[in-house]
């Protein structure tokens, strides 16, 4: 019965979505990941206000993107995942990042303030692994001497749901420790060792806050919206950084755009004294011989327009815009990619 | 059928032609019923036919042996259905286990017992229940009664229950709040509106003079309950356990708040869990391949145990004659 409201929900959208590739053959239609949609639909608003045109985006998850964009309902699709060079040779198919941001982990425990707290890689991947599972653990307190923490067990809160924040922040952990790497992996959901699952990074914000001890890691926004504790993270060049739109940036401008084949650049652990090392892109992905050209056309032009005007409203909603000089490789691709 | 018939049949001997106007009428009713009956036996084949398509990769792959994996690894590529389908069974028993008596003595008391003037407005209240969109269920769960569990509920079973024999195991756990118990009180809510509503309908069906004469024979209103209403009702009765049971096995949205989504075999029922709908509802928008074919076969996993739960309970139903 559940399997039939899925299949249910999964059409409908999809209905929605080739409802507003046919129905509107002015409208620009997109589906995927939710972790963009806020910042498309406000650039979408003014590139409207700016050009007349229209872009019409479902927030229906990644994988449900690309699926639309395989069976050609939509123009363009939006992953926090990239896809692998060989799928996308198979399909036809090129990509492009088009926003940050970044990820952070978060935490409820009796007596410690946010942002008071300090974590390396080994140390949360070792947290997640459950080999560490009171928070006055040696290794816990040799990154924070000087905070006093309780003899209270860890509760580790993740993700349920298939999430780009779950695949950026794991990826992060396979990069820190081969035990991760080798034992749980990195993907939209993982087989986690320890702790349970919470629907939405909402119901993580409200698990953490309700649960005494625990520790997850949400997006940026969530954690400015619901002031709810934060850690500094320890980077791959040994400097402990502060979770701000500035480190976040960092990761984005030192992540090496320029090399990275079909920009398949996952941005966690980048270099950088003043990098924050859980930061996440989405990107967006189209068909390079698109059966209409003129969408592809218009889409990009939508595009071009978010990478050039559209950098205040990304960090008004607490994003990082694609560094300018990353978003002129990406359009010189765009000329042998999309012949544009 | 037969009804028309005979009243077809008494106007016969009147004229021919109103005769085979009925009759004709009786045709097209007859054809128009037959095929939205078929429609429903054809979409339950389709939907069948097309999960088990879909599934295939899943079996072809692991085998049987899916059915007692108790490992779900998107990264490794590993699906095993077992910690889904228990969680799925535990809840929906634990859920009935409360809401089946709850629901006989609230219809007992709508019926039996209530004063006229309370009987429409409890009615009514229990109605609107049964309207409320599951989400709610979800929200109210995870910002009321996780709190709840997790602060009195499920210390106060720890030290109770847990401190029992054998039992006392399922109640031992690291317990956040989130879980399979909290779950499956939510459910019991949930699927109490229904039960309640049409166990009250049929307790109304039982005829003034049986229950009357009960009465005047001077059984309690005990008695009567318990050798007039229910063996009456007996039928309807399982009936509206079975739908109560139906909605708990494939409830989505309110369980996936509130059981933790765990895909690890856990040893206790406070514990964080999950359900074959919750790991649906949790995986599907962003799965493919292997992953999907798995969470496909989860689904049909569900169809074929809501249709043996039906089968055993129809049995069930033919076996006990008399209570």
């Amino acid at each position: 019965m559940s399997f039939m409201k899925s299949i249910l929900a999964g059409t409908a959208a999809i209905a929605l979505v080739s409802l507003s590739g046919t129905a509107f053959a002015a409208d620009v239609a997109g589906a995927g990941s939710s972790f963009i949609a806020p910042v498309l639909s406000k650039w979408a608003e003014g590139y409207k206000a700016a050009t007349g045109n229209a872009i019409n985006y479902q927030s229906v998850g990644s994988g449900a993107g690309i699926k639309a964009l395989l069976s050609k309902t939509v123009t363009f699709g939006a992953s926090d995942k990239p896809m692998s060079d060989a799928d996308l040779e198979k399909n036809g198919v090129a990509q492009f990042p088009m926003i940050s941001g970044g990820i952070v982990v978060t935490y409820n425990i009796d007596g410690v303030k946010p942002g008071e707290l300090v974590f390396d890689g080994k140390t949360l991947a070792d947290i997640f692994l459950g080999n560490i599972t009171k928070w006055n653990d040696k290794e816990i307190a040799a990154l924070n001497p000087g905070v006093k923490l309780p003899d209270q067990a860890i509760s580790v809160v993740y993700r349920a749901d298939g999430s780009g924040t779950t695949f950026n922040f794991t990826n992060y952990l396979s990069k820190v420790s081969a035990d991760w790497k080798s034992k749980v992996g990195s993907d939209t959901t993982v087989d986690w060792p320890v702790g349970f699952g919470a629907k939405g990074s909402e119901g993580v914000s409200t698990t953490v806050n309700q649960t005494a001890g625990s520790i997850s890691y949400v997006e940026y926004s969530y954690v400015v919206a619901n002031h709810i504790g934060y850690s500094k993270m320890k980077n791959a060049a040994g400097k402990v950084v502060e979770p701000t739109l500035a480190s976040f940036a960092a990761a984005a401008a030192n992540a090496d755009w320029a090399h990275a084949k079909n920009f398949n650049e996952i941005i966690t652990d980048q270099p950088g004294d003043a990098t924050w090392p859980i930061a996440a892109s989405t990107w967006v992905l189209m068909y390079k011989k698109p059966a209409d050209a003129a969408a592809n056309a218009d889409a990009l032009k939508f595009f071009d327009w978010a990478y050039t005007k559209g950098q205040k409203d990304a960090t008004d909603l607490n994003y990082v815009a694609i560094p300018d000089n990353v978003a002129k490789i990406v359009m010189n691709a765009w000329k042998s990619d999309f012949g544009m | 059928m037969t009804a028309s018939t005979d009243f077809a049949g008494q106007v016969v001997p009147d004229s021919a032609a109103i005769s085979r106007r009925f009759r004709r009428q009786d045709r097209l009713f007859f054809l128009l019923t037959l095929g939205s009956a078929t429609l429903v036996v054809a979409l339950l084949l389709a939907i069948l036919v097309v999960l088990a398509i879909e599934a295939w990769p899943t079996f072809s792959t692991f085998g049987l042996s899916f059915l007692w994996g108790t490992t779900w690894s998107a990264p490794r590529d590993i699906y095993g259905a077992l910690p889904a389908v228990l969680g799925t069974l535990i809840s929906s028993f634990i859920a009935m286990l409360i809401a089946v008596p709850l629901s006989v003595g609230i219809a007992v008391f709508l019926t039996e017992l209530c004063p006229a003037r309370l009987r429409r407005p409890l009615g009514t209240a229990i109605e609107l229940l049964a309207g409320v969109p599951s989400i709610i269920y979800g929200i109210v769960g995870l910002f009321v009664l996780v709190p709840l569990m997790q602060s009195t509920i499920l210390p106060v079973l720890m030290a109770t229950v847990g401190q029992l024999p054998l039992i006392g195991r399922l109640f031992q756990a690291p317990a956040p709040g989130i879980g399979l118990l909290t779950a499956s009180f939510v459910l019991s809510v949930m699927i109490l509106p229904f039960i309640t509503a049409i166990t009250r309908d049929v307790f109304n069906t039982v005829p003034v003079m049986l229950r009357e004469s009960a009465y005047g024979m001077g059984m309690t209103t005990w008695e009567v309950v318990r050798h007039i209403i229910i063996p009456y009702t007996r039928l309807g009765m399982v009936g509206s356990i079975m739908l109560g049971l139906g909605r708990a096995l494939g409830e989505t949205m309110a369980v996936t708040f509130v059981v933790g989504s765990v895909t690890r075999l856990q040893t206790s029922i406070i514990s964080p869990s999950t359900t074959i709908s919750a790991q649906i509802a949790n995986s599907f928008g962003d799965a493919d391949g292997l992953q999907l074919s798995s969470l496909i076969a989860l689904g049909l996993i569900l169809f074929v145990l809501s249709f043996c739960v039906l089968a055993l309970a129809k049995w069930l139903i033919g076996r006990t004659d008399s209570f």
